[in-house]
């Protein structure tokens, strides 16, 4: 296989192409370590850092905000958005605090304080 | 009742924290820092997503972490913040003027940094044509409604402007259970990020139309449609491809202008290309003890590069209030062949400090080599293996050689084969 | 209740014909089938006061343009509504026709009554005003003319006819009138009834389909769209007059005339549009504002653009304002066809107006707790730090700026939304406030100003319309 596509691992955008088979695959074009291993995972089993919003219960129409702690396999994400959507905090909230542990082989945490 | 205060900062997003840290760090301590919003952070705070801080601070971060961090260092240090508090104006002679639910606040002020941020260009900036219904957006006025207050703002949405906002809200309005139609981008490349076209439009099989745009708004109460066409390469309307899409909103990311009202109203000279101040390599504008940075002085790709910015202009600041500012011979930079523009706008040539200048790129270009030349005089060079306009770029010029401009500063670049 | 008078329509005229009834002992109904006031040819035209040099002598339009400079400038005055008399320079541009034409117009102003009229050259004209293009030859001077907020002189004229006593009721689209023993019933397409004894059409580009609701068919309106583009406060002092270019049978041609606000504004085109409601603007249309508005003054920078807007104005094949009784039934009025100098003219018309009612019979004892002033909503604006600072302290919403652009504050949007005639959706607050009208157009301030509203009337935040049902900003809540 041939796949020509870009490194969204930092604002650079490396512009890589990888060849080869499933477990022999070479990476053209990336600038760092990171982005080889990004093009490695994308053609074998993409993963992305999701991140969303989260209703805070006791506040007038105030959310606070979430993200994945590592990425999660590309295919989950509306599954795992759907999950996070029924999610309700109480302020005050801190971010860093675990609000779904343990899905799709991470954890989702608060990104923003809420006092 | 004029107060008075070493270092007043206008506005509190990334580039007004930075600068307050900085300046604090460097021994002036008596920094104050005047946010309009209830909270400091200043856009950071709509922006969930993640990509910030690689650069600055070694990890990825979203936008509120990217803004909790700094706020922890403004903190720490015991500085100043009035929040809530619009700035309503500046003198010359450095009086900032301000509102809040108290009163008037003056306070006389040793250095002002200005770090207003920016702003959207709105649909009449445009002058697209067509009816004035609801559900016309610039994009960050919808990521607020979406993201802080938790209101989705329509269902079927067609986007103008690939501007990173643009693309980020194309991503975040299909998480929400929207159906982003189309991005369209008036101009042959986007304005964006080429990372954010790939995880936010290509992830989700979003369209992006190139050399394409808005040529008229349908709906008359609640937008019901809008017409889009192809552009030429003078950007004229092609009659034949007009067609219609329907949709409930659209979201306009076509561009960001510098918040400029306060720079002007002090008599600060402003530059026509970038719409921020003219500035010194110390971010000092044409008016002693006024400096500028972030989104203010230029719009900025990232904000790992406010921040270093602002570090510069507070670290200015404070010299200025300590009575230690650049001197001797300063010399102009000009933007040469493929360049929009250069920043700082004029240099101090006999500090010895080596000085970086940013600037961005006319149009997409492959490999390019960027000469820095005073008369005759290389002053330095780089290569890049490919700039763009969406990108901002960064030139150090060495000390020794910067003694050595005599002329004007130019910047050009060529394509190397 | 039976009101004395029901006037149909909410727009400039209607409203200072309220203002000026609620002066006597009368009950009196002010009905709007739009969401807010000012919401037809009112809240979107050139908001010129002219200074009466145009309308053909022995004309309603040359009669109550005379009488109305002067009417206006003193209500306007009362009701704090934003008026300057920056006066206005109609210009030829070389030509014998073009020249001819001005001298025309001097001798009917002349005849009309207006005073200080002068026939300057160019020159003079270019040392009074230096950004006049070069190609002006000859200019119609007319000193006594001005500019007016029309949306804000409407919205004072209601706010200050309910602050004595007139009832406004909005959303009641008129689509009945009949004759009943003791006077009318004005019924609603929502099935909802008025009752009065008088009733005066003042329903702009309606006002013919009003008029067939009791048998009239003798005059129908032609409705005709102009548009207009707004510049920054950058180029707000580009000029100081308003200029005209000779006038042609289509109007007055495209104008460029600073606002009261600060802005500079550009336009109107002219043309015939189908249905009322059409209030698109075009390609070509701006296209030919811009390219007008450039032959009077070239430096325009078109770049400074923060809005373009339409206006349908109300024009009959006659020409003439029609303020006559009705044909068809007693005890009613139509005014009609109230195009230019429709604003300029707008308080002799409803004096007029008020004219042919007594004739009919309505009896106006004056009422002596009238109070014909209206509290200034820009006190704010016009006061000193010191001033501002104290009244914030007793106010503290006033200290909290909302809409950046403009400097409006919390205070003002909240008065807005309280005082009469209450703005209920965005773009009430807007006209009201400036909120939203400055270069962002609401960018920053259209969630904040939602909120107040939410906050003030108690209703969700998905349920705040922009101008009036099915404009709503939000689909839901997530």
């Amino acid at each position: 296989m041939k796949r020509e596509l870009i490194c969204i691992v930092c604002p650079r955008g490396c512009a890589m192409t990888v060849e080869g088979e499933k477990d022999n695959l070479t990476v053209v074009g990336n600038a760092c370590p990171k982005g080889k291993q990004y093009a490695i995972d994308e053609c074998t089993h993409p993963t992305r850092t999701v991140t969303s919003i989260v209703r805070v219960a006791n506040r007038v129409d105030t959310m606070t905000s979430v993200k994945t702690e590592a990425p999660i396999p590309k295919e989950h994400i509306f599954d795992l958005l759907e999950k996070i959507r029924a999610i309700r905090v109480e302020a005050p909230v801190e971010a860093g605090t675990v609000v779904l542990p343990d899905v799709y082989g991470t954890n989702v945490v608060i990104t923003k304080n809420v006092k | 009742m004029i107060v008075e205060h070493d270092i007043v900062i206008v506005g509190g997003g990334p580039a007004g924290m930075a600068a307050a840290v900085a300046a604090y760090d460097s021994g002036v301590t008596d920094v104050v820092i005047l946010d309009r919003e209830p909270g400091l952070g200043g856009i950071l705070r709509q922006c969930i997503h993640n990509g910030f801080g690689l650069h600055k601070l070694g990890r990825e971060l979203t936008g509120p972490e990217y803004a909790d961090a700094y706020l922890k260092e403004v903190e720490a240090r015991g500085i100043k913040i009035y929040t809530e508090t619009t700035v309503t104006a500046v003198s010359p002679d450095r009086v900032v003027t301000a509102r809040n639910r108290e009163g008037i606040l003056k306070i006389q002020a040793g250095a002002v940094v200005l770090a207003m941020g920016c702003r959207e260009r709105s649909r009449g900036a445009l002058n697209i044509s067509g009816t004035r219904p609801a559900g016309v957006y610039s994009a960050g006025t919808a990521q607020k409604l979406i993201n802080c207050e938790g209101y989705m703002v329509g269902k079927t949405v067609v986007i103008l402007g690939s501007g990173d906002i643009g693309l980020i809200m194309a991503r975040r309005m299909t998480f929400e259970g929207a159906k982003v139609e189309a991005v369209c981008e008036v101009m042959p490349y986007s304005g964006g990020l080429i990372r954010n076209i790939e995880q936010c439009l290509n992830d989700f099989d979003i369209p992006l139309y190139l050399s394409t745009t808005v040529v008229e708004i349908h709906g008359k109460k609640r937008v019901e449609g809008v017409t889009i066409a192809e552009v030429d390469e003078k950007r004229r309307v092609k009659e034949e491809t007009k067609r219609y899409i329907p949709c409930d909103t659209l979201l306009l990311s076509v561009g960001l202008i510098p918040e400029n009202e306060l720079t002007r109203s002090a008599g600060i000279p402003i530059d026509p290309i970038t719409n921020g101040a003219l500035v010194d390599e110390n971010r000092e504008t044409a008016v002693p003890g006024i400096f500028a940075c972030g989104n203010v002085l230029q719009v900025h790709d990232l904000v790992d590069y406010v921040s270093d910015e602002a570090e510069i202009a507070g670290l200015g600041a404070a010299n200025f209030v300590r009575g230690s500012k650049s001197e001797g011979a300063s010399v102009e930079t000009v933007p040469g062949n493929g360049v929009r523009y250069v920043l700082p706008q004029r240099v101090h040539t006999e500090t010895g400090k080596d000085t970086a200048l940013f600037m961005r790129v006319t149009q997409p270009f492959g490999k390019v080599r960027f000469t820095v030349k005073s008369g005759d005089e290389v002053l330095a060079t780089a290569v890049r293996l490919k700039a763009a306009p969406g990108e901002m770029e960064k030139i150090v010029v060495k000390g020794d050689k910067l003694a050595m401009a005599k002329a004007p500063i130019t910047v050009s670049l060529e394509v190397v084969k | 209740m039976m009101y004395d008078v029901v006037i149909v329509g909410a727009g400039v005229i209607g409203g200072m014909l309220a203002r000026q009834l609620s002066k006597y002992r009368l009950s009196v109904c002010l009905l709007e089938k739009e969401n807010d006031v000012a919401m037809g040819a009112s809240r979107a035209n050139s908001g010129i006061v002219h200074g009466g040099y145009d309308p053909e002598p022995g004309t309603l339009k040359a009669k109550l343009n005379a009488e109305g400079v002067e009417k206006l400038f003193n209500v306007a005055a009362e009701l704090h509504a934003p008026i300057l008399r920056n006066g206005s320079f109609v210009c030829a541009f070389g030509t014998e026709e073009e020249e001819n034409t001005l001298r025309e117009l001097y001798e009917r102003g002349q005849v009309n009554g207006i005073p200080n009229l002068s026939l300057i050259s160019g020159e003079e004209a270019r040392e009074m005003e230096p950004a006049l293009s070069e190609k002006v030859s000859l200019v119609l001077n007319v000193p006594n003319a001005g500019i007016v907020c029309p949306y804000e002189l409407t919205i004072a004229a209601i706010g200050n006819a309910m602050d004595n006593g007139v009832c406004l009721k909005t959303n009641y689209a008129v689509n009945g009138i009949e004759k009943t023993e003791k006077g009318f019933t004005v019924t609603s397409a929502a099935g909802e009834v008025v009752e009065a004894k008088y009733v005066v059409n003042c329903a702009g580009c309606y006002s013919d389909k009003i008029a067939q609701l009791v048998g009239d068919n003798f005059f129908t309106i032609i409705p005709r769209a102009g548009e207009y583009m707004m510049l920054d406060k950058t180029e707000g002092s580009r000029v100081s007059h308003t200029i005209f270019q000779v006038p042609s049978v289509e109007g007055k041609g495209i104008l460029v005339s600073p606002t009261v606000d600060g802005n500079l504004l550009t336009g109107p085109t002219a043309i015939k549009v189908a249905d009322p409601a059409c209030t698109e603007t075009t390609p070509e249309g701006l296209e030919q504002v811009a390219r007008l508005a450039s032959k009077s003054v070239p430096s325009v920078n078109f770049r400074q653009v923060i809005t373009s807007f339409s206006g349908v104005r109300s024009s009959e094949k006659n020409g003439d304002f029609i303020i006559i009784p009705a044909n068809g039934v007693e005890n009613m009025v139509h005014v009609a066809a109230i195009d230019s100098p429709g604003l300029t003219s707008c308080v002799a018309i409803a004096d007029y107006t008020i004219e042919l009612l007594r004739e009919m019979g309505l009896v106006t004892e004056c009422d002596p707790t009238f109070n014909g002033t209206r509290e200034n909503p820009h006190a704010f604006r016009e006061m000193n730090d010191d001033e501002k600072d104290a009244y914030i302290k007793e106010h503290p919403a006033y200290g909290k700026i909302v809409c950046r652009c403009e400097t409006v504050n919390e205070g003002e949007i909240r008065d807005a939304i309280r005082r009469n005639p209450p703005a209920t959706d965005i773009d009430g607050v807007k006209r009201r406030t400036r909120s939203g009208m400055g270069r962002c157009q609401g960018g920053f301030c259209m969630p904040y100003v939602m909120r107040l509203l939410s906050e003030e009337n108690n209703t969700p935040m998905e349920q705040i319309t922009k101008n009036g049902a099915g404009s709503e900003q939000l689909k839901h809540r997530i």
